[in-house]
């Protein structure tokens, strides 16, 4: 703990339940009438970057919104299906801002940051009250109220929720708030764009090079301040939960030109994905964690057992989590219910014919949520058939379209049969380094949402990514970036011709043309598994010193390879979606290399990922709070001629003034 | 469930630009497994053709889950092929058999242009909702969410109009190319909600004028929209739409 905090994460003083209202008391303002000629680029369109824009719009700023897809409301954040907290405590269960700023703490394995999650809960309640306003169509109780449920790592019943879309409805709020203010004129978009370069000057962050993927024309845009919200990186596995054109590239860019990269080793593995099925599969899909609500999940209690899990007596199956976890039990938080399932699969109790799932079962909740039924309907003495039909209506109504989908993937259908899950990649904790007020280590740059490091520590709770999300976007970086701009109002727009914006436009001219002319003789795809096969195996959910370091070289070599082999047709000058993934992967492969590192560095099993070497007698993951309370924040200082990147660690310690850390205990 | 593998002909729509004149050409893929999804499939053969040394098909897709609206392709005539209340990222193989021809074509509606190959230009959707599909209200203080409670059914009924993905699959499968089934959701969304009460008869009008203004078709109620939607959103939308616009004609002569 001697280490010198030698990153300024601008933390308020006073006590924590008061910083983020003295800051907001305290920070700097622009006058409307200068906010009108201060410029603001907004990368991403998902919930921080809609969000953002829409809010940043309002205020009267000049916004530019740039989204790959050909519309902001495609970006991402509309897949996620199971909710959103918020501490309202409607259901009187004890829920407060603490308690769940306690659960995200507590939840993240202590890694996360204390002033920015209590920030996070006290604006929780804002963003439904925001999103109803907006006419976000929410679950709802027969009296007219807001319905809620509970995920993983809970007590408490605090997730609003939209059936097992409540992403996309959120996105779509969000959406609808940015088209508003387009109508208005205050924000331009531009979609089927990407981010290739952050354009430097002066030490601050003064626009993007950006190319439109139509015309392949490369485009220069300036901006007093860069706001990055282009989610997570979870790509780098190949296989994932992530949309196919998810992508690290601008934020990676932004590392290679000075903003220290936090946590990447830090990524969650999701315990309820629809298994791998086949050679070809292209991603994973989830089911929503609100299944294990109801759910139970179970294996044989036999190894190998080949029956299928309708003919498995109640008596031979054994349900570990509520086994090994009897307080949470199937609600114990994800990278606990990860483990846990590879755990079995590894001993050789897994299911399916990979064996590589586990069960999640409904059988029960249907009977349970039947006799309810029949008691309201007043049917007495009611047949198993009768109660199987009204549970099964039930059911249907509460996670239908999420038991569709699957029987769309699998062909199997998951009323009749226990569904077969596995843990995936699904979400990065890891990200750029903010500070408090969401700035990176370059002036004038900030990461909103998943694309910054701050809030969900080493494993994120369930229902608090779309909360993050729509916290920096709509609540706190309306009053931050404000701060910096109030001293931005002297400086005059900078024309593009300026030479660093002519710099930046060649390196990325420089970068594809270097692509093109590769003319190898492997597809952009098979580079990209080979990256994911490394990454899962090595960097996945189990880690040993031994393999990190193996994966650092075999990294190395594969970027290597990639500059020899890598085969792109087409040219640059019009839409040629192998050339933006080819420059997709490269950044990839760059970014598992520092993966493999910043895990090799942190010696401890910590939120999603267990390292080998570290853990309890009977098997649990052993964190060194001694050792490791800090966010790891890696400054990019050039390609070494070893071959491999040069990244320096900086630390960030972490200084818990109101949790004390203890082991977590879900049992 | 039964896995089996597969000898596909594929007949696809190229066309290298908008300005371009596009035709169809024709492509076999071998050994392609039931439980691969369709754009698995494209993958196969892209990455084939990649080897090649030719230009992959260009298609649009993302999430890969159904839900971003992104995919959009005409597969055997129908919009996102054979399958009910599906996009074409969740269609999987085993709904074609061994030996199958399969002709895959992009959006066909003026107000789509194709883009390239199969993918086609939908930004006229982000301008009708400019014109007005949304609540206008500012960030920060709005009352508490439950301070204005909605009857379930209401709630529910919002929420079935809002599952709306945007993919566009209503216009293609229209005979006119209409997109009334994707304004009629997000007017009755709104319509429904307390929140979208002062702006509802501004809506209508703005919404549909922009509609005719991006060059869709008129809706003559044949009902091809919802038989197609990946999302099942009900005709019963453009019932409400119509009778919004009639109740906002009839009842304020301010407007138009």
């Amino acid at each position: 703990m001697a280490e010198k905090n030698i990153l300024d994460n601008k933390i308020p003083e006073g006590p924590l339940d008061q910083k983020w209202t003295n800051y907001k008391g305290h920070c700097k303002l622009v006058n409307p009438s200068n906010k009108r000629k201060l410029e603001v680029i907004v990368v991403g369109t998902g919930l921080a970057g809609a969000s953002a824009a829409a809010t940043l719009g309002e205020l009267g700023y000049k916004v530019k919104a740039f989204c790959y897809q050909d519309s902001p409301r495609r970006a991402h954040s509309i897949a996620a299906q199971g909710g959103i907290n918020a501490a309202k405590n409607y259901q009187n269960d004890g829920d407060s801002v603490f308690r769940l700023f306690y659960d995200t703490i507590k939840g993240g394995d202590y890694r996360a940051r204390e002033a920015n999650v209590h920030r996070l809960s006290e604006v929780s309640g804002n963003i439904i009250d925001q999103c109803v306003a907006q006419g976000v169509p929410f679950a709802r109780e027969y009296g007219g109220l807001l319905s809620n449920r509970s995920f993983g790592g809970v007590q408490v019943q605090r997730t609003f929720y939209a059936a097992g879309q409540t992403g996309q409805q959120l996105l779509l709020g969000a959406y609808s708030a940015l088209e508003r203010q387009v109508a208005l004129g205050t924000v331009t978009i531009y979609n089927r764009h990407e981010m290739e370069e952050v354009v430097v000057i002066d030490g601050k962050a003064r626009g993007i090079i950006a190319r439109n993927l139509v015309t392949g024309e490369i485009e220069r845009h300036f901006g007093h301040a860069v706001l990055l919200c282009t989610g997570g990186y979870g790509n780098v596995f190949f296989l994932s939960t992530n949309a196919m054109g998810s992508n690290v590239t601008a934020a990676w860019k932004a590392h290679r030109k000075g903003a220290y990269f936090a946590n990447p080793c830090f990524t969650q593995i999701h315990p309820t994905c629809i298994p791998v099925s086949g050679e070809n599969q292209s991603k994973l899909t989830l089911m929503s964690e609100s299944l294990r609500n109801d759910g139970r999940i179970w294996v044989p209690k036999q190894k190998n057992d080949t029956r299928k899990g309708n003919d498995i007596p109640e008596d031979e199956r054994d349900y570990y989590l509520e086994r090994r976890y009897p307080a949470f039990g199937n609600l114990v938080p994800r990278d606990v219910a990860s483990r846990a399932a590879k755990e079995r699969c590894d001993a050789g109790y897994g299911v399916g014919t990979s064996k590589q799932s586990v069960y999640l079962d409904f059988a029960e909740a249907i009977v349970r949520y039947g006799k309810i039924e029949c008691g309201k309907h007043g049917i007495t003495d009611p047949s198993a058939a009768v109660i199987q039909q009204h549970g099964l209506d039930v059911v249907k109504e509460k996670y239908g379209n999420l038991f569709d989908m699957y029987a769309k993937i699998t062909g199997e259908d998951p009323y009749l049969t226990p569904m077969r899950i596995f843990p995936a990649v699904h979400y990065t904790m890891g990200g750029l380094w903010v500070d408090y007020e969401l700035k990176t280590t370059i002036d004038g740059l900030y990461a909103l949402g998943e694309c910054n490091f701050s809030d969900h520590g080493a494993n994120r709770l369930g229902a608090s990514a779309l909360m993050q999300g729509l916290s920096d976007g709509y609540f706190v970086i309306p009053y931050t970036l404000g701060n910096y701009l109030a001293d931005e109002i002297y400086n005059q727009p900078i024309p593009t011709t300026h030479p660093e914006f002519d710099k930046a436009e060649k390196e990325v001219k420089d970068r594809i043309s270097k692509l093109l002319n590769v003319k190898g003789t492997e597809t952009v795809d098979s580079l990209h598994r080979r990256l994911g096969k490394i990454m899962w195996d090595k960097c996945g959910m189990a880690r040993t010193a031994e393999g990190l370091t193996e994966a650092i070289n075999e990294i190395a070599q594969l970027r290597k390879e990639f500059w020899e082999k890598v085969k792109i047709p087409g040219s640059d000058k019009e839409l040629n979606p192998e050339l933006e993934k080819a420059g997709r992967v490269i950044d990839f492969i760059e970014l598992g290399e520092l993966m493999c590192k910043d895990a090799l560095d942190r010696a401890e099993s910590c939120g999603g990922h267990f390292r080998e070497e570290s853990q309890t007698p009977d098997g649990e993951a052993l964190r060194h709070d001694d050792q490791f309370m800090y966010v790891s924040a890696w400054e990019f200082t050039g390609e070494n001629p070893n071959g491999l990147l040069g990244e320096e660690l900086h630390k960030d310690q972490l200084v818990y003034e109101v949790i004390k850390p203890t082991t977590r205990n879900y049992k | 469930m039964e896995h089996y593998n597969m000898n596909l002909t594929l007949k696809v729509w190229r066309q290298a630009n908008s300005e371009a004149q596009g035709n169809f050409e024709i492509f076999s893929v071998a050994n392609i497994s039931s439980e691969m999804s369709f754009l698995e499939m494209f993958d196969v053969l892209n990455e084939q053709l990649v080897e090649e040394g030719k230009e992959p098909i260009a298609f649009d897709h993302d999430c890969r889950e159904g839900i971003c609206g992104m995919c959009s392709m005409y597969i055997n005539g129908k919009p996102h092929g054979p399958w009910q209340q599906n996009t074409t990222c969740q269609l999987h193989m085993r709904a074609f058999k061994d030996g199958d021809t399969i002709v895959v074509e992009p959006w066909r509606a003026k107000a789509f242009p194709v883009i390239k190959d199969l993918i086609v230009d939908r930004g006229a959707f982000d301008r009708i909702i400019e014109a007005g599909g949304y609540v206008s209200i500012n960030t920060g203080n709005p009352q508490d969410a439950n301070n204005i409670p909605i009857e379930k059914k209401k709630a529910d009924e919002a929420f079935a109009a809002a599952a709306c993905i945007g993919c566009g699959a209503c216009v293609a499968a229209c005979k006119n190319s209409s997109a009334l089934l994707f304004v009629g959701a997000k007017v009755s969304q709104l319509a429904l909600l307390p929140q979208g009460e002062p702006e509802r008869k501004s809506r209508v009008f703005d919404m549909l004028t922009q509609m005719d203004k991006e060059g869709f078709g008129a809706c003559t109620s044949t009902g091809a929209c919802e038989a197609t939607c990946p999302k099942g959103i009900s005709i019963a939308n453009i019932a409400r739409l119509n009778h919004e616009y009639i109740r906002a004609a009839v009842l304020d002569d301010t407007v138009h």
